[in-house]
């Protein structure tokens, strides 16, 4: 039997007892060693060596095993590991570092149960660092720390062992004050950091060793060994006393929970469905007999076998064949026509898949990222995602060749499955697409993409602020007449009130809860209850609600109205932007008696521009996003970096020394930060590290307000002109 | 001056004489084509008959800028021509509100329209006609089930219902398809769809085609091209019986 056929029975046999799996992320400030920890943990499990060296070999010698259809997908590996004996399947779910990716982060937290927090020894903890632990806390995923790089202690800022111990314990206990801000109950009840007790391992994933205080009694080494041998540059005595993977999944198998015990605790926080029903009872119980209840968290392309969804099972089990549902989606079979799980980095064909597995499958033709698949007709789906960020940014993209048209189009769709936080909208008609995304980074990679992992030329645009409307005040009932007249749409219109925009961007408020408890919860958060009683509409954070009584036909006019109400929406009629936190009543409409004289080319329109008159009338606004400026320098380039949050319409609001750094924190417009990474650098002679995260929309200065609209406008082609409520009403 | 002059059903002779007066009289004539259409002939027929130039208005012209109209109404003779009877199944009494609201003097010359020509075609008495209802082609989002709900009201009312059927500008729907769309809706409202209908193709033309049965037997049934409207019956009187079998193959 080969090496590989052994791996592939350990693996398959481990899937179907779930005590021995642990489904982790690897979180981490950007460079705080992420890439580096992963790809060495899989080395030293001997996963990547085996298909490296063993690829030839099994190329010529199992020519059968590749024939159906083996690929790589870096985002999602496994390995085998064994602790005390036994062996275990650890399972790792790749999460972006870069809080320009917000949205992938949290999408691959609810996959996992446990996460291993990699701090920089040096820098210690940084924003993102604290992003990440926030959103693994908040899904209740339990955090173990590994504190990298303490080479760079030793041979870079020559500390002696004790001060290096003492830096050591300073990054714990401001994780652990992390920790606690974050959820004081779950720290008091065990997750509060202790190297003690081996939740921290400290080392180098560079040169392959780490040490945990556990780990010491088996291997002998100690502090003093690491500080001894880094010093004299024999580190690789402590990577073959004590690997980097060992003294790892050492502590991932102990402290990390299994399938079943997260799921218990897990699925009241992840899952807002009843936990009397079936799939309720088999996900908190693990039970691969109940119907199948799996959260897809990534989609990708494999040019073999087409799309490949993965995501984590957390009931019931998957079999090639099995009917499922999507959701959300239209109400048909997806039928899967393949199901696997990762081996290493390669995906394997398995049989049946149980609860508690990352499955990868091929067939569930309605889904995209996010989604809740399952045998039942119906289920409750896991929380919408929620998104800390919002995109703030659009580029333009045009295919260079007129022979790539097509291929764009799909390549543009495959990227907004696979990654939610990007929006496409796509325009066949002229051909320019619009990509929308957290920030220049974030499309600078998006594009790149395109052009290098999918092969299509294209030119992009320079990248364009994303701005919204909303109003300030109220109006209505305003009276929107149909072309012909004979139908009227009576609206009021108003800003929602923040507590409820809160409600639905937390998730806690949507139009797949049960009525019931919609209106319960708006009423809680301070919602008159007869229009929490009549909400019929959610889009982002607007609201359409239906005061009206009684009216003939209004129920099959109903989605026309709709319709008409989300193209408002779309764009607003001072910039033609997003339109956001806006509540939109319905208190009286008259309808014609003949259904063709009350169709979509009636309604439409006259519920649209009731909307954006009525929202002219109660002071439309643009409003403008901005983002959290973090910048660390050395305390004689403070000025500098102040400065370049100031000039930039910005605010510094924190400022705190540690030792001779300083740690600035303010807020600018996206409008004004473009190129904000090369002045910085110019202004502080490369010194600074920084990092930005999306804080929301705010009211553009209404001393410049007038001019960014004008300029919007005439961008895109409209009128300079604004326009008035009487426009929309002739 | 604005006068609303009938075309009536099918081709140009289906005008009243005072209509024709007053087309070849006006100084303006304008012609309606979107919520009815002749189908015995088209603008340069229409043109050649009338010895009159046509301006073809599009449902636009109508309803968002009825302003030109007006404007030449005013100080000129202007004629707006539509097919059928000018203020049945249409929504031109919006414009002429506003033309009085203008000031402007208007008129109305009528002509035939099928909501009576059924009567004459099917034998189905015009008093024992309930409400009317027009059956649009679904879009996105919109399936209405009303036009259903009426044809049952009528019905538990022992009363006729005409259905019109929607035209638009690249298709006119027909009978066999008019049929599945009403059995779809009789669905969506748990209720049995209609036990028989008549069909009705291209009235007031030399050749219509006049059949009645059921549902089944209508949706294999070869109408011919348009216009076609739907009638479905009550209960039948001995008399509408008897007229249906000699002229619609009952
Ligand atoms: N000295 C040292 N450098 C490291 C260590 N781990 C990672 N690095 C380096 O830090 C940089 C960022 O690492 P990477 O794994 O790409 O970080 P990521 O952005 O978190 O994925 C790379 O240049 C690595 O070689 C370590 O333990 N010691």
């Amino acid at each position: 039997m080969t090496r590989r056929k052994k791996m592939v029975e350990r693996v398959t046999e481990l899937m179907d007892r779930p005590e021995r799996i642990r489904n982790i992320g690897i979180v981490a400030h950007i460079d705080h060693g992420k890439t580096t920890l992963s790809d060495n943990l899989l080395a030293g499990a001997g996963m990547i060596s085996e298909e490296l060296a063993g690829k030839q070999l099994f190329m010529d010698s199992d020519e059968e095993e590749q024939a159906r259809g083996i690929t790589i997908d870096a985002s999602n590996v496994s390995m085998v590991h064994t602790y005390e004996g036994e062996e275990y399947l650890i399972n790792m779910i790749d999460t972006p570092g870069h809080v320009d990716f917000g949205g992938d982060v949290t999408r691959a937290m609810r996959a996992v149960d446990g996460a291993v927090v990699v701090v920089d020894a040096v820098e210690g903890a940084m924003p993102q660092t604290e992003t990440v632990l926030r959103q693994a806390l908040k899904e209740g995923v339990r955090p173990v720390l590994f504190i990298n790089k303490v080479d760079r202690l030793i041979n870079e800022l020559k500390v002696d062992q004790q001060e290096m111990q003492l830096r050591l314990a300073k990054v714990i206990d401001k994780i652990n004050r992390l920790i606690k801000g974050m959820n004081e109950k779950m720290y008091n009840e065990g997750w509060k950091l202790d190297a003690a007790k081996g939740t921290v391992a400290f080392g180098s994933a560079l040169y392959n060793w780490a040490v945990s205080v556990p780990y010491m009694q088996k291997s002998g080494v100690a502090f003093k060994e690491v500080y001894e041998k880094c010093h004299s540059g024999d580190m690789k005595w402590l990577a073959r006393k004590s690997p980097l993977h060992a003294v790892l999944l050492d502590m991932v198998v102990k402290h990390l929970p299994n399938p079943i015990d997260a799921q218990r605790r897990r699925i009241p926080i992840i899952w807002h469905g009843d936990e009397s029903t079936p799939e309720g009872r088999a996900m908190l119980s693990c039970d691969p007999e109940g119907p199948v209840a799996l959260m897809i968290t990534d989609i990708s392309f494999d040019p073999h076998a087409g799309e490949v969804a993965t995501g984590r099972l957390f009931a019931g089990t998957l079999r090639r064949g099995t009917e499922c549902y999507v959701m959300g989606a239209a109400k048909r079979v997806n039928r899967l026509s393949q199901v696997g799980i990762f081996m290493g980095a390669e995906r394997i064909e398995v049989e049946a898949l149980p609860a508690g597995n990352i499955a990868a499958v091929i067939g569930l033709k309605d889904a995209i990222v996010g989604s809740t698949v399952t045998t039942l007709q119906e289920m409750t789906p896991f929380e919408s995602l929620k998104h800390y960020s919002e995109p703030v940014m659009t580029v333009a993209v045009e295919a260079k060749s007129m022979k790539d048209l097509p291929k764009l189009v799909d390549v543009l769709r495959q990227v907004a499955k696979e990654d939610p936080t990007v929006q496409v909208s796509i325009n066949e008609e002229t051909g320019e697409h619009l990509i929308s995304g957290m920030g220049e980074l974030h499309l600078e990679i998006i594009t790149g993409r395109i052009k290098r992992d999918k092969g299509v030329e294209i030119v992009t645009s320079p990248p364009i602020v994303v701005y919204r409307e909303t109003v300030t005040g109220r109006a209505g009932p305003v009276e929107g007449k149909s072309p012909n007249r004979h139908n009227r749409f009576y609206i009021e219109v108003e800003p929602l009130e923040p507590a409820i925009v809160k409600l639905i961007q937390e998730g806690k408020v949507s139009m797949t809860q049960p009525a019931l408890e919609r209106r319960d919860v708006l009423v809680a958060g301070g919602m008159d209850k007869e229009e929490a009683k009549n909400v019929r509409a959610i889009e982002g954070t607007n609201m359409f609600i239906d005061m009206t009584k009684g009216i003939q036909y209004l129920n099959e006019t109903m989605e026309l109205i709709l319709e008409g109400w989300r193209e408002a929406l779309a764009g607003g009629p001072l910039a033609d932007e997003q339109v956001q936190n806006l509540k939109v009543r319905l208190v009286d409409v008259k309808l014609h008696e003949d259904a063709i004289h009350r169709g979509p080319a009636q309604v439409i329109p006259a519920v649209r521009s009731a909307v954006k008159a009525a929202m002219l009338m109660a002071g439309d606004s643009l409003l403008e996003p901005l983002q959290k400026i973090q910048i660390t320098v050395p305390s004689e380039q403070m000025g500098a970096a102040t400065s370049q949050i100031q000039g930039r319409r910005g605010q510094v609001y924190d400022m705190q020394s540690d030792g001779d750094m300083m740690t600035v924190v303010g807020r600018a417009p996206v409008a004004e930060l473009f190129g904000f990474a090369g002045d910085l650098r110019s202004a502080t002679e490369g010194r600074a590290m920084w990092s930005t995260e999306f804080a929301g929309f705010d009211l553009v200065p209404a001393s410049i307000a007038d001019d960014v609209v004008r300029s919007i406008r005439r961008r895109k082609g409209l009128k300079d002109q604004l326009p008035r409520p009487d426009d929309y009403l002739a | 001056m604005l006068t609303f002059v009938g075309l009536g059903l099918y081709d140009v002779r289906d005008i009243s004489v005072k209509g024709l007066e007053r087309v070849k009289n006006a100084d303006i004539v304008y012609l309606e084509s979107y919520t009815s259409r002749l189908m015995g002939t088209d603008r340069d027929g229409m043109e050649r008959f009338f010895g009159q130039e046509i301006r073809v208005l599009s449902r636009d012209d109508v309803e968002q800028n009825p302003r030109e109209i007006l404007d030449h109404a005013r100080s000129a003779d202007v004629v707006f021509l539509t097919g059928g009877d000018p203020m049945v199944s249409t929504t031109h009494a919006d414009l002429r509100l506003r033309a009085a609201a203008a000031g402007i003097e208007t008129a109305i010359i009528h002509a035939s329209s099928v909501a009576s020509a059924v009567c004459g075609l099917s034998g189905l008495q015009n008093y024992r006609f309930g409400k009317s209802c027009s059956l649009p082609f679904p879009a996105r989002g919109w399936f209405p089930t009303a036009p259903m709900e009426t044809i049952a009201c009528n019905l538990r009312l022992d009363l006729h219902t005409l259905v019109y059927l929607d035209i638009q500008e690249d298709r006119c729907m027909r009978i066999p398809e008019a049929i599945a769309i009403i059995e779809q809706m009789a669905d969506r409202c748990g209720i049995d769809p209609p036990d028989s209908y008549i069909g009705i193709a291209r009235a007031g033309s030399s050749h219509p085609c006049v059949v009645a049965g059921t549902g089944e037997r209508l949706k294999a049934v070869d109408f011919g091209p348009p216009l076609h409207v739907l009638v479905v019956p009550a209960e039948l009187h001995p008399m509408e019986r008897e007229y249906m079998e000699v002229f619609a193959g009952l």
